[in-house]
């Protein structure tokens, strides 16, 4: 490259703004268990976006803001910094200081392995959307794959709905769970740092990662279901997660082994992604999906998933609106327990979407932690501007 | 039988050098021959914008960036993000195409941060809702094809060589495709007419706008797509073509897929 080039782009700046604006109503067709619950739910959110890049791209910050308002719900009403971070790239480096949302893994209908941000309990049900965490992130690509260091001083607890808030635990006598009541294990309690190690590599069809986390576990520790008193413990948790890609089979695999004071867990989840793509020549995919998910800890774990199976079927339609749609179930093995679940979307005009969510739960075993939730089947309707 | 079939081999070579080409050898020569005249380009990055029309003339845009690294001893390396329709910018795909088997891919999608190994089976899909395929818009492999050549012809003054192609893969949409290749302007394409698996001809693609970049490579400002059997149609405009971008290698990981979403 010539001088003149290289000065050019080192003297290159790139800007972008965006921002998204989302109203949705949720409807529970049942009352629920607990005082104070609403059946109809009206939200509302903002998230804002900036993103500046400099010395060529070697450069760069990224701010993403987050605000939902809930109608009823005090605790789902909520702030939160999704991104605020710089990242210096050099060949095939990368530093990242700041607030930062980072995803692994491989299954589809749960996320063991994913546990460098704390989940958004309040914004979703399924456990997707995360509260930003701040963090010191390294990156290394090399021939052999790519090496993560994370280090992260500061821990974030998990928000639970408020009182007049549905899909929540809660008691007879109005107690209503709270994590800013949890203890913790560690005496810096929020200020012990965690660490985090990820070597994540592809060989031809299989895409695999090992990761280790030694810090606060994003997942509260519930020692008594009926009072709600938890803590946050001190955890080491190894990570596998693997995918082979064979024509349109995609086999998937996540286990996680996790160690503290009060409990040793083995958690797995496999299964299978099955696409027949541009069914008949109209364009459309579907998708067939199957996952095994297993969890040592039985009725102590805030999920229900001790023994149980995914199904699934996606639709893409691949038509110029991209509607999709996401049909599943997961079903206890050992007890009665069943979920259902409708995800639905599409883009209207060229800058709205609209999509529908529902979920169903049915035949509650008592024993379950998904017992409280028995009566909070819902649907709702949501529609993003996107600026 | 062993020795019967080396001499079979001798005969035919002797046969190959010594008579007229077979029309599938002239074939594969026109695809290896338009493969050289765009070799050395090292690398590009263009910005597309595509319109898609229904039959009844309703429109709708998407705009993305592609980043292609040369590689010769394997198929290229590639890049795409998607700018609009807002709904899905920052989505970005990450290829490594391979000359023989299928090709890696990845999705970013950056709702929720994940890189997701895909499936390159499903080649025959549309692209974004477009009349494109997927594998209309992938690296061109002389490997990908088997060739028979047909005729020359003269477009606008310049030779055209016209040659049938042949998908190997057996996942792809088409029985074959016919290419025209203008011969006295590197080997580009002028026009290429998809025949779906039933031998009917489905879409035709003409390439206009051409311009020469660094004094060898012909780059069309316009791609237009025509399906013949529903009407719709699709327009791909690329604009500001750079070459010897000064990209790397390490440009095209994993990690630098979830940075070109920003």
């Amino acid at each position: 490259m010539s001088s003149s080039l290289a000065q050019q782009k080192a003297d290159k700046v790139y800007r972008d703004f965006g921002l998204e604006l989302e109203i949705s109503n949720r409807t529970f067709f049942n009352d629920g268990i607990y005082s104070g619950q609403k059946n109809n739910y009206l939200s509302a959110s903002i998230q804002p976006e900036y993103y500046l890049e400099w010395s060529g791209g070697e450069q760069s910050f990224k701010a993403v803001g987050f605000f939902r308002w809930d109608q009823h719900d005090n605790r789902r009403t909520h702030f939160d910094v999704r991104e605020l971070y710089w990242q210096r790239v050099k060949g095939a480096t990368e530093v990242s200081v700041g607030v930062k949302k980072v995803f692994w893994g491989k299954t589809e209908s749960v996320h063991l392995v994913d546990i460098i941000n704390q989940t958004d309990a309040v914004e979703s049900f399924d456990g997707e959307q995360k509260l930003g965490e701040f963090m010191v992130h390294f990156s290394q690509f090399t021939k052999i794959g790519t090496f993560d260091v994370f280090v992260m001083p500061y821990f974030r607890k998990r928000v639970f709905p408020g009182r007049e808030g549905r899909l929540r635990p809660g008691s007879e006598d109005g107690l209503v769970i709270d994590s800013r009541d949890f203890s913790f294990e560690s005496n810096a309690e929020e200020w012990r740092p965690s660490l985090a190690f990820r070597w994540s590599h592809y060989v031809g069809v299989l895409d695999f990662g090992l990761s280790y986390f030694n810090g606060v576990g994003r997942e509260p520790v519930i020692n008594d279901l009926s009072t709600f008193n938890a803590l946050y413990g001190t955890i080491q948790q190894a990570g596998l997660d693997a995918q082979l890609t064979t024509g349109a089979a995609l086999w998937k695999v996540e286990a996680i082994y996790r160690q503290n004071e009060f409990q040793d867990i083995l958690a797995l989840a496999a299964g299978i992604e099955y696409t027949f793509g541009n069914v008949k020549n109209t364009g459309i995919d579907i998708g067939l999906l199957a996952e095994y998910l297993y969890d040592d800890r039985d009725n102590i774990a805030l999920s229900g998933l001790q023994s149980d199976v995914f199904t699934g079927v996606r639709l893409a339609f691949n038509d110029t609106q991209d509607t999709q749609l996401l049909l599943g179930g997961i079903f206890d093995v050992e007890r009665t327990t069943q979920l259902y679940f409708i995800e639905a979307e599409r883009r209207i005009g060229s800058s709205f979407s609209g999509a529908v969510e529902a979920r169903f739960f049915e035949n509650v075993d008592p024993s379950e932690f998904t017992y409280v939730l028995r009566q909070d089947s819902f649907l709702q309707f949501s529609l993003t501007k996107y600026f | 039988m062993k020795v019967l079939t080396i001499t079979f081999v001798l005969l035919s070579a002797v046969v190959t050098f010594g008579a007229a080409q077979t029309p599938e050898e002239k074939g594969l020569n026109v695809a290896v021959k338009a493969t050289k005249a765009d070799e050395g380009f090292v690398s590009s990055v263009v910005d597309l914008k595509m319109i898609l029309r229904n039959r009844q003339g309703q429109e709708s845009e998407r705009f993305l960036q592609n980043k292609t690294y040369e590689l010769t001893e394997d198929g290229d390396k590639s890049m795409v993000v998607f700018n609009s329709p807002k709904d899905v910018k920052g989505t970005a795909t990450l290829t490594y195409t391979h000359k023989i088997g299928s090709d890696d891919q990845w999705l970013y999608l950056p709702s929720i941060k994940r890189v997701k190994r895909i499936s390159s089976s499903n080649k025959s899909g549309p692209f974004m809702g477009s009349e494109f395929a997927y594998e209309d818009l992938s690296s061109d492999e002389v490997e990908k094809y088997k060739y028979k050549y047909l005729q020359e012809i003269s477009l606008n003054g310049d030779k055209v060589d016209i040659v049938e192609q042949y998908p190997v893969d057996p996942k792809s949409g088409y029985k074959k495709r016919i290419a025209h290749y203008n011969k006295d302007k590197g080997y580009r394409l002028e026009k290429v007419e998809f025949f779906d698996r039933k031998g009917e001809k489905l879409k035709t693609l003409t390439y206009s706008g051409y311009k020469q970049y660094l004094d060898k490579h012909w780059r069309a400002d316009k791609f237009f797509m025509v399906n013949h059997q529903t009407g719709k149609e699709t327009e791909l405009f690329f604009n500001n073509y750079t070459f010897k971008t000064g990209l790397s290698e390490d440009d095209f990981n994993q990690n630098s897929l979830i940075r070109a979403s920003r």
